[in-house]
């Protein structure tokens, strides 16, 4: 199992490059938002296969604490991105 | 028994969450980029959620793995349609090779159309169109 | 009636979240459901005496598999135009009429349309919702209509209306 894991969190982390590279490249700001909002979906992966991987119960605590806190940032971004307004 | 149908199930999660990541890189405008991410990563971390429940290791932890599913499965496609309507309203403009774009014919009928469909420019950062606006 | 489902609700998902809970757990949860319950009942849906019908239930029920089976799909074919070479896509924003006329209705076949196959809600406006369509086929409002809406609204007419 521990191989597994092994595995697993390689790949995640090959996923939050990709969307690193997506921050970094733009080229627009929803883009970036877009990135970020996945790399907090990422981290709630993450964090299982920490869970799974020491035993201990409270990765799961921060996984929720993290999907829930990543969306209200995400709504925010986007928000701020409505604000702008092109015709109005 | 647990462990092998756990490892598939995380398995084909971290598949979907690989492929949403491949397209959030190869897929050419933000509206494309937002599909293709939403759905594969929310499906994709909703598996490895269910796969941490199924390999059993405490009920704790798989009712709380199975609440964050839930949690997923409702915000992220909100995420989504808000990114999407910010990205229309400031001003960033649809692929060129777009076929058809109606929000923009009916909502915003002052951005004249040669500037819906063009290609956002390499190096334009913040707030494409603010300027005309 | 809607503050005290409103206590019970919070109160259950606090137990939920703090499994085997104890005896302080439990008093804290109630102080927490009844204060959460004072403050906040006005955002709650106005009738959620609905959820408890049996015919709502057992029609949710069958709407998690069918929604899941076509998440499922739209997994496989974004996956497909993601690793295909030429990234097959033809893009648009088409709009789309629904029938349905509850908030929670539209929320939820707005969040079922952005997870499905292809598509993406951009804004909704009345009636009229604003998709962006991965790959675009016909013509026409109703047709576009036909094609990605009337899937979810038998069901989610049955479960909220």
């Amino acid at each position: 199992m521990t191989t597994f894991l092994l595995i697993a969190a390689a790949v995640l982390l090959l996923a939050a490059f990709l969307c690193l590279y997506r921050i970094g490249q733009g080229p627009t700001a929803p883009d970036r938002t877009v990135a970020i909002d996945i790399l907090g979906t990422l981290v709630v992966g993450f964090c299982c296969i920490m869970a799974l991987w020491t035993g201990q119960g409270f990765y799961m605590n921060i996984a929720i604490a993290w999907a829930l806190l990543s969306f209200i940032g995400t709504i925010a971004l986007a928000k701020y991105l409505e604000g702008r307004y092109y015709d109005e | 028994m647990n462990e092998t149908a756990a490892q598939i199930i995380i398995g084909v999660g971290l598949a979907f969450d690989l492929f949403g990541c491949i397209g959030l890189v190869r897929l050419p405008d933000v509206y494309n980029r937002v599909q293709a991410a939403t759905k594969c990563v929310t499906l994709g971390t909703c598996f490895i959620l269910l796969g941490t429940a199924v390999y059993g290791m405490s009920a704790a932890m798989g009712i709380k793995a199975m609440l964050c599913a839930v949690f997923i499965l409702l915000t992220s496609p909100v995420a989504a349609h808000a990114i999407a309507r910010g990205a229309y309203k400031s001003g960033v403009r649809l692929w060129e090779g777009s076929v058809v774009d109606l929000y923009g014919e009916e909502k915003h009928p002052s951005r004249p159309p040669d500037e819906r469909t063009e290609p956002a420019q390499a190096g334009e950062t913040l707030g494409a169109g603010r300027e005309s606006g | 009636m809607k503050q005290l489902l409103c206590i019970v609700f919070t109160f259950g998902l606090w137990v939920a979240l703090t499994w085997t809970p104890g005896v302080a757990d439990v008093f804290v949860g109630v102080v927490v459901a009844l204060l959460v319950a004072t403050l906040l009942s006005h955002i709650y849906p106005d009738n959620p005496h609905k959820a408890l019908d049996p015919r709502r239930v057992f029609w949710f029920l069958v709407y998690i598999p069918y929604f899941l089976f076509y998440c499922v799909r739209a997994n496989l074919d974004v996956a497909y135009r993601v690793l295909h070479p030429d990234v097959p896509i033809r893009p648009g924003i088409v709009k789309v009429r629904t029938k349905l006329e509850s908030e929670m209705a539209k929320t939820f076949l707005a969040n079922s349309i952005t997870l499905t196959p292809g598509t993406l809600t951009v804004d909704i406006d009345g009636s009229d919702l604003y998709i962006h369509w991965i790959n675009v086929v016909g013509e026409g409002v109703e047709e576009h209509s036909a094609l990605i809406v009337r899937r979810f609204e038998k069901l989610l007419r049955r479960i909220f209306e």
